[in-house]
């Protein structure tokens, strides 16, 4: 059986295989220049004056590249959940060529186990070697970076790119097994993995953690308006405060009265036309306005990679494992 | 080694067939005593019948002493057929041909001849298995 | 001689259908037994649940002795080609063979490459570019070389051409005969089946008709010709399969065991597409589905 899987599956082996030592090549030569371009410009330019520019500059190397493994991350899990879990069950189904491995020598448990397991494995393996390469390559960068917590990051780094391939890879499965068309079967994974992980990071990851609160005094804003509030009444005042936290996941962000008003009430006279910029900000300070920050610190990223992959794990071994229970005792 | 054909709208069983076909390869020399016969994987390899068919037929000709099974070896032909020589025979070919030249003469075409040699031959056996169980 | 395959009651319901009803059956073993039946009687379906690749919905069902598949011992035991002999198309000849020889344990694989080459087929070449008597060749190969003690075939000569039809059904009674194999087959086509069964159910809209040796089938079936007589009435233990008339004549197609005296009827032997063919178009409800021949 072991035998079979690695015949029926090895054309996506190589070319895999093929397709991450390319990756790896590029990854390899391009990371070592990057990491002398960091030693050269970034390292020691304290010592010689400003950092923001030289940060800058270096952030802009190679954003093609950044943005190919960006991408990749993104696309390898749906890529393994389609075409490697999909058409597991689904091709055998359609073609009728599972009345011919069934009535072999092997039981059917047998023989879906250890398809399932052998290229389980291998979707686990190549998400984790991608990431393993990924994250080498983008270790420079991450150091002047501000830290990968917010959404648009977090799922492009670290380990749970392996529970996304691990649990696109089952839902490709079970959905070839419940259709058994592998075309439709392709698209339905597409859908459902797609929809999860649009909806992960906002519905389902905020609330693995409790996040935390902050109250700090507005000592400057950055942004004043006068807001009108119909009705003749006159204008309200907004004020945008900067929140400066570095790698830290905002969930919200809220310019208070000091009692905790969000209505910050009308904007005083010295915000108007006939004032200048230092007047209104000198009366805005006086306000003792606060800002209320919710949010998640930076140290909490690998806790929530942690968490966010055993979720990603568990609903891939109950969905293979479902789909192994279903295959013994009601296909067909 | 005789070569064996089936008739599947003969109406004739395929059993039956195969100990006919043996029977007329033993009377026209075609098989003679010592010959081995056909293993029943070649017939059936070649006819795609039954193997139970061969067997059957092999059995009755094997009751009948025409063939022995030799186990391990093989199933060989132990007499000949005709006692039934040429020249026993002859005698009823001369009159056979006799009757026939009689029959022409009262005009009968070869369809009916032998329509009327079938007919009696068939009811004249079916007299004999008759007296038989009588 | 032990049953090969034993039926109780076995049903398989679909949703609202009934594939398969009410079938009880009671097959020796060394057989070449034919099922015969039109499309959609569940000819598949028994076959399916004969291999275990269904469950039955209600009865029971025994292959080789046991419900199948209960262990991997007993699928090595019963060899298997489906309708339309299926195979990997990407995989070669040879992987197929290879296939054959990791997944079951008694496999011979001297005897499935002799008949390999003897078929002339490529072993390098792939399945897919097989044509259909190439692929069923191939299918056959699988499942022979496996060494079963049943060999169950669902309409394997449907779609080829005859030349490809009588090397296939050569092959397989080549092998009946080497190894001794129980063989069930199915078709909706009697003449296939003629030459090589010695037993025969017949399976109509889900149940089964009639089910014997064919040797007894056809001594206990007979033609009936006569004046026309309706409604027929016949003595007790001759039943009427088939009955048509015509404005002086009635045919009858009936079932005894025993002799017919009745000189009014002109009797003779039937034959065995007549006898399928007669079971296949009663409609009428009538008595019961006839069993299993008495042996």
């Amino acid at each position: 059986m072991t035998w079979l899987t690695w015949r029926q599956f090895r054309a996506q082996t190589l070319v895999t295989a093929a397709a991450l030592a390319v990756l790896a090549i590029i990854l390899v030569i391009t990371g070592r220049q990057l990491s002398h371009t960091f030693d050269a410009t970034v390292i020691g330019c304290r010592a010689r004056g400003d950092c923001t520019a030289a940060i800058n500059s270096f952030q802009n190397q190679d954003t093609q590249l950044q943005d190919l493994t960006k991408l990749l991350m993104y696309v390898v899990p749906a890529v393994i959940g389609i075409f490697w879990g999909a058409p597991l069950l689904a091709r055998e189904l359609e073609t009728g060529t599972y009345l011919l491995a069934w009535t072999q020598g092997v039981t059917r448990g047998r023989w879906l186990a250890v398809k399932l397991v052998l290229t389980g494995v291998a979707s686990v393996a190549t998400a984790g070697l991608l990431t393993l390469m990924v994250t080498w390559w983008y270790s420079p960068l991450e150091r002047v970076g501000a830290g990968r917590l917010t959404p648009g990051e977090f799922s492009q780094s670290g380990i749970v790119i392996i529970g996304y391939a691990a649990f696109a890879f089952s839902l490709g499965v079970a959905a070839g097994l419940l259709i058994r068309r592998t075309l439709p079967a392709m698209a339905v994974t597409l859908a459902i993995f797609v929809g999860v992980q649009l909806a992960m990071p906002f519905w389902i990851r905020p609330h693995l953690i409790a996040p935390l609160r902050t109250v700090s005094v507005v000592k400057a804003a950055n942004s004043v308006a006068n807001v009108g509030t119909g009705a003749g009444t006159g204008s309200r005042l907004l004020v945008g405060a900067t929140t400066n936290m570095p790698g830290a996941w905002i969930y919200s962000q809220q310019v208070t009265t000091a009692s905790g008003n969000t209505n910050l009430g009308p904007s005083p006279a010295q915000c108007g036309p006939n004032y200048g910029y230092n007047a209104c900000q000198a009366t805005i300070i006086r306000m003792h306005l606060r800002n209320v920050v919710v949010y998640q610190p930076a140290s909490r990223y690998w806790a929530f990679q942690w968490y966010e992959t055993a979720i990603y794990l568990a609903v891939a071994l109950v969905l293979a494992g479902l789909c192994w229970w279903w295959v013994r005792r009601r296909v067909a | 080694m005789i070569e064996f054909h089936l008739d599947a709208h003969s109406g004739v069983a395929p059993y039956l067939q195969l100990i006919h076909q043996v029977r007329q390869a033993l009377r026209l020399g075609v098989l003679s005593e010592g010959d081995q016969m056909p293993t029943v994987k070649d017939v059936v390899g070649r006819l795609a019948i039954n193997p139970n068919t061969v067997l059957k037929a092999y059995r009755e000709l094997e009751y009948e002493g025409l063939v022995a099974a030799r186990p391990g070896i093989g199933t060989f032909v132990t007499r000949s057929l005709g006692d039934g020589s040429a020249a026993a025979l002859r005698p009823l070919r001369q009159e056979l041909r006799r009757w026939l030249t009689k029959a022409r003469r009262t005009g009968l075409d070869d369809e009916s001849i032998e329509a009327l040699f079938v007919d009696t031959f068939r009811s004249s056996r079916q007299d004999d298995s008759e007296e038989d169980i009588a | 001689m032990t049953a090969v395959l034993e039926t109780c009651g076995l049903g398989k319901q679909y949703r609202r259908r009934w594939a398969l009803s009410d079938c009880t059956l009671d097959i020796p073993s060394g057989r070449v037994v034919g099922l015969v039946g039109p499309n959609g009687a569940g000819k598949t379906t028994l076959l399916h649940l004969a291999t275990g690749l269904l469950r039955p919905t209600t009865g029971t069902i025994r292959v080789l002795g046991d419900p199948p598949p209960a262990t991997p011992a007993q699928l090595a035991r019963v060899g298997f080609v489906a309708q339309d002999t299926p195979t990997y198309a990407g995989l070669s000849v040879a992987d197929h063979l290879r296939l054959g020889a990791h997944l079951n344990r008694n496999w011979d694989a001297r005897l499935a490459s002799d008949r390999i080459e003897r078929l002339g087929l490529d072993p390098a070449q792939r399945a897919g570019k097989l044509s259909g008597g190439q692929r069923a060749q191939l299918a056959l190969t699988l499942a022979v070389a496996k060494k079963p003690e049943l060999l169950i075939l669902d309409e394997p000569v449907a779609s080829l051409d005859p030349l490809a039809r009588r090397e296939f059904l050569q092959i397989l009674m080549e092998a009946v005969a080497d190894q001794q194999l129980s063989v069930v087959l199915s078709s909706h086509l009697v003449a296939d089946l003629e030459r090589v069964c010695d037993y025969l159910v017949v399976l109509v809209a889900s149940k089964v008709q009639v089910a014997g040796d064919v040797d007894r089938l056809l001594a206990t079936h007979h033609l009936l010709t006569g004046a026309r007589r309706h409604p027929v009435t016949l003595p007790e233990g001759q039943q009427v399969i088939s009955a048509s008339h015509t404005d002086k004549q009635t045919t009858l197609i009936v079932r005894t065991d025993g002799p017919i005296h009745d000189p009014a009827w002109t009797v003779s032997a039937i034959g065995l597409e007549d006898l399928v063919l007669a079971y296949m178009s009663r409609n009428a409800p009538g008595p019961r589905p006839a069993l299993e021949v008495q042996r």
